[in-house]
């Protein structure tokens, strides 16, 4: 192959330059391009940049010796027929927010988004999250102190078992919860924070009944939130973060709630 | 049994990696990764002539993805990641560097994949398609919506707007 292949540079190319899959007179065309065009050479060494970030960031896992129980020799054992196991230690973290109280709340239309929350279970987490976040000395109700007093009252209070969903993962810890009036019954409002001190809020009541949905977006201001129903719960998570790392935890929640649940049948 | 394992064995490492971008939990990554071998040798008898890379990571994320809808059932509003790549300044992030990784778990599966599978895996893209089942053309453009979504979430470029590049076959 020459340098000078006739064809123009089209994207393709350019996402096959990054991954250094052209051959070397087609990299020369490319290399040539990009130094008359600074624009798209830029998009370039920012995917180049992502890409190296990524496998440094992934290498160390494929480094590790493969672990014993991955070894075929081990796997090949007679048909011990198991149910895919990777999700429930994702639920294993703990917890299970199975809140009573009748439910006061039906299910609206889908909220449309992102925008500003419109779904009144939405807005009344947000409005808890306002309250409650800014307060230095009583954030919480109850505090987590080993949070076994908090399950206690949480599950007395609410008439059903209660665990608590484990953020570590997501770099939060628990600090404690509240109860809140939610229409006929009540509301559960768990706190935590990071280490720089960001606050978050996760909202649970009962209903609607059945069904499942879709994580929903909403953004007031600085304050962002995700809320879904699963199950006949509603759950609102809402901090003054980015949308990434609230979704993290919308995930983290909602793999612990749904993994709880189903695992407590 | 010793040529499956032969075969296998080298791949693990990739799956493992791979399987642990996806879940973001090491422990959970590795069952999934022992649920893929466990189909993959169950399947073996029937696997057909062809790329085994492109075989056990389609095996792979197929368990994944029949996981998080069996499980949770709940999937990420469209909506919901549109935000997320064009949520512009982030007051966070100011503090410090973003992880990449929180940038490719906000992508939508299908883009996650590809990204993952081209640039962490060294796949080419016709063994991309394979594994996802799509063709080529998918991938592509998939590939490329990923990348724009990084280089946004990572704020390495101002714009991703690539309407002057004309695309060849």
């Amino acid at each position: 192959m020459t340098a000078s292949d006739p064809r123009p540079i089209g994207e393709d190319d350019l996402h096959a330059f990054v991954d250094g899959r052209l051959d070397p007179g087609r990299r020369a065309g490319v290399e040539a391009w990009l130094a008359a065009h600074p624009e798209a050479a830029a998009r370039v060494a920012a995917d180049r940049e992502v890409r190296d970030r990524l496998r440094a960031r992934l290498a160390p896992v494929a480094e590790e010796p493969i672990p014993a129980r991955l070894r075929i020799a081990n796997l090949a054992t007679p048909h011990r027929m198991r149910i895919s196991r990777w999700w429930t230690n994702v639920a294993a973290a703990a917890l299970l927010l199975a809140l009573g109280g009748a439910s006061g709340w039906v299910g609206r239309g889908s909220m449309p988004g992102p925008g500003a929350p419109t779904e009144p279970m939405t807005q009344a987490a947000v409005s808890a999250f306002r309250t409650y976040v800014v307060e230095a000395a009583h954030p919480v109700e109850v505090r987590a102190d080993g949070s076994s007093d908090l399950v206690q009252w949480l599950t007395a209070r609410l008439a059903r078992p209660v665990t608590v969903p484990d953020l570590q993962a997501q770099g939060f810890r628990l600090m404690g919860g509240r109860l809140l009036p939610a229409g006929d019954g009540l509301a559960a409002m768990l706190m935590y924070d990071d280490d720089r001190g960001t606050r978050l809020t996760l909202y649970s009541r009962a209903g609607p009944s059945g069904g499942r949905g879709v994580f929903r977006y909403a953004r007031a201001d600085d304050v962002a939130a995700f809320s879904w129903i699963d199950s006949g719960m509603s759950y609102v998570v809402t901090a003054r973060t980015d949308e990434a790392r609230l979704l993290r935890v919308a995930q983290a929640v909602d793999a612990q709630v749904s993994g709880q649940r189903d695992g407590a049948r | 049994m010793d040529d499956l394992a032969v075969l296998i064995e080298p791949q693990i490492p990739a799956l493992r990696r791979y399987a642990t971008a996806l879940l973001r939990q090491r422990e959970a990554a590795d069952d999934l990764v022992q649920d893929t071998l466990e189909r993959a040798i169950r399947a073996w008898p029937q696997r057909r002539e062809g790329d085994l890379r492109a075989w056990l990571f389609a095996i792979l994320r197929n368990r994944y993805l029949e996981g998080v809808r069996r499980r949770r059932g709940i999937e990420v509003g469209v909506e919901a990641l549109d935000t997320i790549t064009d949520a512009g300044t982030d007051p966070e992030a100011a503090l410090g560097a973003r992880d990449v990784l929180d940038g490719i778990a906000a992508l939508p599966e299908e883009q996650r994949s590809v990204l993952l599978l081209v640039a962490v895996e060294d796949m080419s893209y016709a063994e991309v398609a394979a594994v996802l089942a799509v063709p080529v053309g998918t991938v592509m453009s998939r590939l490329s919506r990923a990348r724009g979504r990084m280089r946004a979430f990572l704020d390495l470029a101002p714009t991703i707007v690539t309407g002057h590049l004309r695309r060849v076959k």
